[in-house]
């Protein structure tokens, strides 16, 4: 089995991917001017209100009329975004409100529909915080990243140019958290699916998870390059590849599994989260296999002087 | 070789013992054979997030326009002063964690009516005692007193910012407006509800106040408040009302009157007690306002989360029963692809679920929906090292290598990738931990907290654990002469 040979197309693969997602992402961004993802209210700032009615349901008409009547100069709660959560509640979003504009809500919707009100979420976001987590979260991730880097370059001191397999590795998690990206820019599209903290959690167990995969990888590439020291780089590499794709698979399988299962009966309020997952996990097998070692060849090779020429050729 | 693999052998079963015993109570208790006096007395119960069983998140930040400048001493007296309000409120199992410079989390597992609690975290409350002289204002009118902030040299500049009203010497348009409509809105009390913009003397403010109690009061059935005063405050306290007997002394907060009770006698000896119509309740509520009035440091509510229980309980009960059948699947491929060793890192799996529970109790990390990511992420990362020790054990068994031989060789050399995959999630963990409790992001650090354990777990089990079992089998049953076991 060649995997190494074909790397360009494995490249491509990846590229039908991401290019997609970050078209996706760059469309959000002109048509909304809000960033290059549709933002749950945890990190754009706004309230969202989860109520089930034991009454009769009322319209979204009368919902909307309600916030309209509460709302105020300070708190803009008018025209929510309302959705249907199951056949007797209600999803409604809209700018941050406190607790008293709540309670007087809850009651005018419980006088309207002759019942019981239950609210099964509030919450309620200021928009300031919201900018500073992601800001945060990107600094972590960034310094992570560096951290992971340093690491790898120490861990593989007794290979020719470890450096490169830390960048290798890191390129592979960057890749993996773009097909995150876009993928989740995609279903922001057609499902109108909002980035929360979840999904947050969610790009960080990627992250995890594609380097742990990674550096696995890599372990038998760092073992074999001492024993077979007349084989050429290429196929040294191959061979490592191979060797350890049964194990690529059966991991990754094992924790598909558990995932499966998740999405399929864990309930509605982990699908999104246990879907990204999903891509993401599959995602980090991936690029662990056709990414990750690849570009170390390539790199190896510096094939990067010979990229433009075959295009000219062409 | 034999005596350290029966050395472990029985501390792995000591501990999975004890796992079990702390997994299946809720609270465990040792004896001290000596004194019989309880040596260690735990409450294990299972600690699960808000997002799991219903309740109320709130994050406050401090309102100062420069969060460098809040000293972080004044922040956790702050925390313990709310933290102290919301405890009267009879609220239990809340948990008050100050995160970064100027956030404070609070969590109130159960509650879901968020605006009793928010409230009273929000009172930013200076607390005053006005002479009201023969004719109070009524409950919850606004007053304007002569006290002024600055005045008070133990508040920082951030508290005395924040109380809005200043003296108002001449009837200046805006606390005139907002006295008298109130006054004469609320209904009984007060006829004479006097002239616009009167400014009310403060006899002494809440510093001056020592310990506050809540007591059975003399009449049946009602309820007294027991207050003592500090010595700065003793002297005033003694002056003022041995000439003010019979009159009203009203007790405002943030310039709102709440209670205007008359005083009786003259109070000299520092310690006296509030009379009035007062249930255990509204007794409780002025006796906290009286106790915990001003905060070192204002804060705002910036966030704030109610999670039904029924959302919750249904996400739970959905994600076992998930939970589970992912596990059974896991187990059956692992049975099926490496047969006997891969029963025996099942039975590994088991240990580890059993470790892991048992440390969750006994450390009391809070279980929530994205701790369970990472759970899930660390038993995949430990099902990772038996699959990686198992393909080279049936690579060296390929290779013509003795049983014994084999399993030695192939945990000597998964070793190394074991090793630095794990060291890898663990640096990511320190990081996501570090980053999540600077910012009061509680998702991103229940994650980093439950992966960074598990990824430990898993190390010990797959390591450890996983190889005793295998040579307990193999040295007491003959297997080793049937390749087929293990998947060859």
């Amino acid at each position: 089995m060649n995997i190494i040979k074909n790397r360009y197309l494995y490249f491509l693969i990846s590229l039908l991917v991401i290019v997609p997602g970050i078209i996706f992402m760059i469309l959000h961004w002109t048509s909304t001017g809000q960033g290059p993802l549709a933002l749950g209210i945890d990190f754009k700032g706004g309230s969202l209100l989860e109520v089930q009615f034991a009454g009769t349901l009322p319209s979204t008409g009368t919902i909307s009329a309600l916030y309209t009547q509460f709302s105020t100069p300070q708190e803009p709660i008018a025209n929510p975004i309302i959705q249907p959560l199951g056949n007797n509640a209600y999803s409604i979003q809209s700018a941050p409100m406190n607790d008293a504009t709540e309670s007087s809500l809850l009651a005018a919707m419980k006088t309207r529909t002759n019942g019981a009100v239950t609210v099964l979420n509030f919450t309620s976001v200021s928009a300031s915080i919201g900018a500073e987590v992601t800001r945060a979260a990107g600094i972590a991730i960034l310094l992570a990243a560096i951290a992971i880097l340093l690491y790898i370059w120490f861990a593989f001191r007794s290979v020719d140019h470890p450096v490169r397999y830390g960048t290798a590795a890191i390129i592979a998690m960057l890749h993996d958290v773009f097909v995150v990206l876009g993928i989740e820019a995609m279903l922001a599209y057609f499902l109108h699916w909002e980035a929360d903290s979840l999904f947050l959690t969610a790009v960080l167990t990627v992250i995890g998870f594609s380097v742990h995969d990674t550096i696995v990888v890599f372990d038998r590439i760092r073992e074999n390059a001492n024993i077979y020291r007349r084989v050429d780089y290429e196929t040294m590499v191959n061979h490592s590849v191979v060797q350890t794709l049964d194990r690529s698979i059966n991991t990754q399988l094992t924790v598909m599994f558990t995932l499966f299962a998740l999405a399929l009966f864990g309930g509605d309020s982990i699908r999104h989260f246990v879907i990204i997952l999903l891509v993401g996990i599959f995602s980090g097998t991936y690029s662990s296999i056709f990414n990750a070692s690849p570009i170390l060849v390539v790199w190896e090779k510096q094939e990067w002087k010979t990229w433009f020429r075959r295009k000219a050729e062409a | 070789m034999t005596r350290s693999r029966n050395t472990w052998l029985i501390v792995i079963a000591l501990l999975i013992v004890f796992s079990l015993w702390v997994d299946l109570s809720n609270n465990i208790t040792i004896m001290n054979p000596f004194n019989d006096k309880p040596l260690v007395n735990k409450n294990t119960q299972l600690q699960l997030g808000l997002d799991i069983r219903g309740g109320l998140q709130t994050l406050l930040q401090a309102d100062v326009a420069n969060c460098a400048n809040v000293d972080p001493s004044a922040l956790d007296v702050t925390r313990q002063i709310l933290q102290n309000r919301v405890n009267a409120l009879g609220i239990s199992e809340i948990t008050m964690q100050t995160a970064g410079n100027c956030r404070i989390i609070a969590e109130f597992p159960g509650i879901t009516n968020s605006q009793q609690v928010n409230d009273s975290l929000q009172q930013t409350a200076l607390l005053e005692f006005v002479d009201m002289g023969s004719s109070p204002l009524p409950v919850g009118s606004t007053v304007v007193t002569d006290y002024e902030p600055k005045a008070s040299g133990t508040q920082s500049n951030a508290t005395s910012a924040a109380p809005t009203a200043t003296i108002a010497p001449t009837a200046t348009a805006t606390p005139a407006a907002t006295a008298t409509p109130e006054a004469n809105a609320t209904p009984g009390a007060a006829p004479t509800a006097t002239a616009p913009a009167k400014v009310y003397h403060t006899v002494m403010t809440g510093a001056d106040l020592g310990t506050v109690s809540v007591q059975a009061g003399t009449l049946g059935g009602q309820y007294e408040i027991a207050f003592t005063l500090k010595s700065s405050g003793t002297k005033v306290f003694a002056d003022y009302t041995s000439s003010h007997v019979g009159q009203y002394l009203a007790i405002v907060l943030d310039k709102k009157v709440i209670s205007a009770p008359i005083i009786n006698s003259a109070i000299t000896g520092g310690q006296g007690v509030i009379q009035g119509n007062f249930t255990v309740d509204t007794a409780n509520a002025l006796a906290v306002q009286l106790r915990y009035g001003s905060l070192p440091v204002p804060v705002k509510i910036v966030e704030s989360q109610t999670v039904g229980p029924t959302l919750g309980a249904d996400s739970v009960r959905k994600s076992v029963l998930a939970g589970a059948i992912g596990l059974a699947v896991v187990v059956l491929f692992m049975a099926l692809y490496y047969r006997l060793p891969g029963i025996i890192a099942d039975l590994a799996l088991v240990t580890y679920a059993i470790l892991s529970l048992m440390i969750f109790k006994m450390v009391g990390f809070t279980l929530s929906l994205p701790g369970t990511a990472g759970f899930i992420l660390s038993i995949g990362m430990a099902v990772d090292a038996n699959v990686l020790i198992f393909e080279r054990l049936k690579e060296e068994l390929r290779a013509g290598r003795n049983l014994q031989q084999a399993i030695d060789l192939g945990w000597s050399r998964a070793w190394p990738s074991i090793r630095d995959s794990n060291t890898s999630t663990l640096i990511t963990c320190v990081i996501l931990y570090v980053f999540g409790n600077a910012y009061g992001a509680s998702i991103v650090k229940g994650f980093s907290i439950n992966l960074g354990l598990g990824v430990l777990v898993s190390l010990f089990t797959a390591v450890i654990v996983t190889r005793a079992y295998l040579h307990l089998v193999l040295d007491n049953m003959k297997l080793g002469e049937h390749p087929r076991w293990f998947g060859l």
